[in-house]
Parts: structure tokens; sequence; C-alpha cells
């Protein structure tokens, strides 16, 4: 079937290979992005074995610069961000007062008072218009959202540094998780980073637009002996899942805090004063009420986003991600539990489309790699 | 795959297969490429009654949940119970995969229905 290009729809500079390689695309966070490749299990399944390659230049690039950056940074981001040496990052929350998720985020430290923030594909303008605000009386600081002049390539799964490193003079296998370098990938300037949202070794590349198709198609080929696929956003969310990593919009968003998303090591305790920390500070104090959870289906069938949670007969929390896992094989999920329910092993049930389903809750990440 | 020249289709990717007064009814090739992996297929009682295009059950995929729709108006006489435990196999082998077969109490309904050459043409 011919697909229908969406006007409307943002394109990446990925987006003609995409089509000519016959992707499934569909609209997300007002982008036209592939959805599947070959198929959401074979390629969910490359990246647990082989390697995988992800066009994730959706995502948003925002750029914090000045001597008062770290001051910038440090009220907008909840983590620590001078615990960052230059060329590392770390995952962090852009929170509001009351310590809920206007966004999660990563941040790079390029320099000592430059910072890079990549934020999600459909909240970039939301996240610029409120970083812009709530800097502007933070000295010397300016935030550009500089989004359009990266594009994002993600090359994830065990054999992912075999594959790039004969194309680059990057250190990959000297690159500790979570720090990054410049350098060039298939002769393009590009930042490579030992980061990504699959929980498997691997690597995001940074590269001018106008270059991410010599770079991707670079990749392919290079892995291809590897058996390197191009993979979808529908792997990239059963990936991420598996990972025990939070969406921003399904699991974590401006109705949870930080504390409850159980995501207390992104906040940085020991720092003077950021957005949300007297909030998260009176929280941790008397505690929360609802946490999130890791669940499994005792039952057949999928607890999806926004079905109901029950424990007995009352209607007790809601499924926020569920999926079937190629790799476990098994139907997981996380929902938000009220706190006395939400030990290992406690069971509920899940209202999926009017049938009670049994779930039990079960300890996150569901899957860990073997280092 | 091929489909059948002795199948009826829907607009909707059913197929059903008739024999008198009775027909076995599934989902398409098309449909299971659509879906996916197929997780689960929930399926009514033997007895129900069914208008043509109204939701026998639900089939869900990783991705999805979709409905499934009846071609023709009658009464379940048969349910295919081994999809509850292999509901893989819409994906292994769709026209063979039949969920449910329906007692016609309008069998000229079945007429108006795609045949194979129309429903390929539809979803060229």
């Amino acid at each position: 079937m011919e697909q229908a290009a969406d006007a409307a729809l943002k394109k990446t500079p990925l987006n003609a290979r995409h089509r000519a390689s016959g992707a499934k695309m569909v609209p997300f966070g007002g982008w036209d992005m592939p959805v599947e490749y070959s198929g959401l299990s074979q390629e969910h399944l490359a990246v647990r074995t082989r390697a995988g390659l992800f066009d994730v230049s959706h995502m948003g690039e925002i750029e914090i610069a000045g001597k008062d950056a770290l001051a910038a940074v440090q009220r907008i981001s909840s983590n620590d961000a001078s615990k960052l040496q230059v060329g590392q990052a770390q995952y962090s929350g852009l929170l509001t007062p009351t310590g809920t998720f206007v966004d999660d985020l990563l941040v790079y430290r390029l320099a000592p008072a430059h910072f890079l923030l990549v934020v999600n594909a459909g909240n970039i303008p939301k996240d610029y218009a409120w970083i812009a605000e709530q800097i502007k009386g933070v000295g010397d600081a300016i935030a550009v959202d500089a989004s359009s002049r990266y594009a994002l390539i993600a090359l994830q799964g065990p054999e992912a540094v075999n594959v790039l490193r004969p194309l680059t003079e990057v250190d990959l296998a000297g690159m500790k998780y979570y720090w990054f370098a410049h350098g060039e990938v298939a002769n393009v300037r590009a930042t490579v980073s030992r980061t990504g949202y699959t929980g498997e070794d691997g690597f995001e590349v940074f590269v001018p637009p106008q270059s991410a198709d010599k770079v991707w198609q670079a990749i392919l080929q290079a892995g291809a002996a590897a058996g390197v696929i191009p993979c979808g956003l529908g792997a990239r969310d059963t990936l991420r899942l598996e990972a025990g990593m939070r969406l921003h919009g399904n699991d974590i968003d401006e109705t949870t805090t930080a504390l409850e998303a159980d995501l207390g090591w992104i906040v940085g305790w020991k720092k003077d004063d950021f957005i949300g920390a007297a909030a998260l500070r009176e929280q941790k104090a008397s505690g929360v009420t609802r946490k999130i959870v890791g669940f499994e289906m005792l039952e057949r069938g999928i607890g999806r986003h926004g079905y109901d949670a029950y424990v007995g007969d009352a209607k007790a929390g809601t499924v926020t991600s569920g999926t079937q896992t190629p790799f476990l094989k098994k139907a997981i999920g996380m929902a938000y539990l009220p706190v006395e329910h939400t030990a290992v092993k406690t069971e509920f049930d899940v209202d999926i489309r009017g049938r009670r389903t049994r779930a039990r809750v079960v300890p996150m990440p569901f899957y860990k790699r073997t280092k | 795959m091929a489909y059948p020249a002795g199948f009826k289709y829907t607009k909707d990717h059913e197929w059903i297969d008739l024999s008198g007064d009775k027909g076995k009814v599934g989902i398409t090739d098309y449909a299971q490429q659509q879906l996916g992996d197929v997780v689960y297929v929930e399926l009514p009682d033997v007895g129900a009654k069914l208008k043509q295009g109204q939701s026998f059950g639900t089939i869900e995929s990783v991705k999805a949940v979709s409905e499934l729709y009846s071609p023709v108006t009658g009464e379940v006489v048969e349910v295919n119970a081994a999809l509850k435990d292999k509901p893989e196999t819409v994906n292994a082998d769709p026209h063979a995969s039949w969920m449910i077969v329906v007692k016609l109490t309008n069998p000229g309904e079945a007429g108006a229905l795609l045949d194979a050459t129309q429903y390929q043409d539809l979803i060229k």
C-alpha cells in the first residue's frame, strides 16, 4: 500500500531513506517516523542478540551556555550536574515546582560552561519555553533550541562496538557507559556517546543533518555481516520497557512526581535548590502514597496504557505501559499502585476491556544485560 | 499468501468460508500482517447472536488491540477453542485459523461480500 505522507508532520533527515526502504511509517510526537522495518519482534531480538540501528533524530537538543551555565542547569534539572565532568552525561528530570515531570532528559557536559540537553521529540517547544523562562534570573546563561542542527542515530546491541569501531578513530572500547567523545564517524564530524534507550550496550551518534544518510548507510553496510538491521519505534518501545526505562507521556508526566516514579536516584538531594526540590523533600519526608511498579501478567492478555488496576473490587491504580516482550516472551508493564500494594509478588488485577486479569508485581528492570 | 477463491471477504479484513447455511470466520493474511504477532484472541460463547458488522470478539497483538467483526448475521454454533492456547497460529496460517462458525439467518447477505479478486484490489 502507498503510504501518504502527512504534510503537517515533521521529517527527520532520514525520512526519504525510511520510505525508500519500505519502513512502515506512523505519526509520533508530531513527526513522521518509522514504527517498523522488518518486524517488531525481529528488530527487538536483533538488538538483544546482535545490534539494531535507530533513527532518533526527532529527539530535541537544547544547548545551555554562558558563564553561569552550570547554575542554570542546576536550577532546571533535577540531577546534580556539578558531578558531570566534561565528556560525561547523566539522566535527569525537568521538573515542575511540585516535583512532577515537564519531561525527562539526558544532560551532556560539552565544556565547563556548555551543556547539551536531549529531550523528547513531542516536548521540544514546551521544554524550550520552560527552560528559557526558568533561567532568566540566573545571570549569564542562554538556552538555544539547537534541534535542527543535529541528526541522532542510535546503534544498540552487543555487536555495536565491533560494528562501529572500523568507522571511527574514537576510542569506543575505552569509553565508559554514559560518557561521550567527539570525532569522525564514516568521515563525518560526530559526537559519539555510550548511551541508549534499549537496556543494551550501544552508542548514540550525533551528526550534522546533511550527513545523516551517509552515516546511516555506512553503519548498515559495516554491520551487514554481523546481522545489524534498521529498527523502528515499535521495537524501541518494547526494548525500553523490558529495560524498565520510563517513557514520558506514558509512565511519567506532569501528574507524577520523581519519587512516585521511583526515580529518586535522579534527584540531586544535596544540591542547594532546584525547581521541585521543596516539594520532593517534603514528599520524601512524609512518604509517597502511590508508586510505580513493574508487573507481569499471570493470565493471557496485555495490560496496556490507561487500563485500570484493581486490588480486590476497588480501583487502585492505572497501567502506564504494557506489552508482550519478544525476548522474555511475557506480558509485562508498569503501573501506579497504592504504596502498600507495591511489594514484589503482590498480586492485583488489570481490567483488560472488561475482563479482570491477574497480574503480579515483579522487580524492574525486567531484563538486565550480562556485562 | 494466496487468498482462497472460495472464500468471501469483508472490508474489515475478515474472511468467511461458506458451506450450506454455515460459515467459518477468520481474519485475512493481510490483517495478520498488519497486526503483527498475535498474543490473544477473545471469542464469544456458542449461542451468541451476531448481526452483520457487529463485533464478535477482539484480537490482540504485541502492537494493538482490534475488534473482530462478523461478516454475516447469525448464531455462533462453534468456537475454535484451540486459538486460546495457540493464538500465534493466526499469524502462521491465517486462512486455516477459523475463529467461529456462524449459522446464517440471512444467507442473502453473503452475496454482497467481496470475492477474492475484489478483496485483493482493496488491499493493493
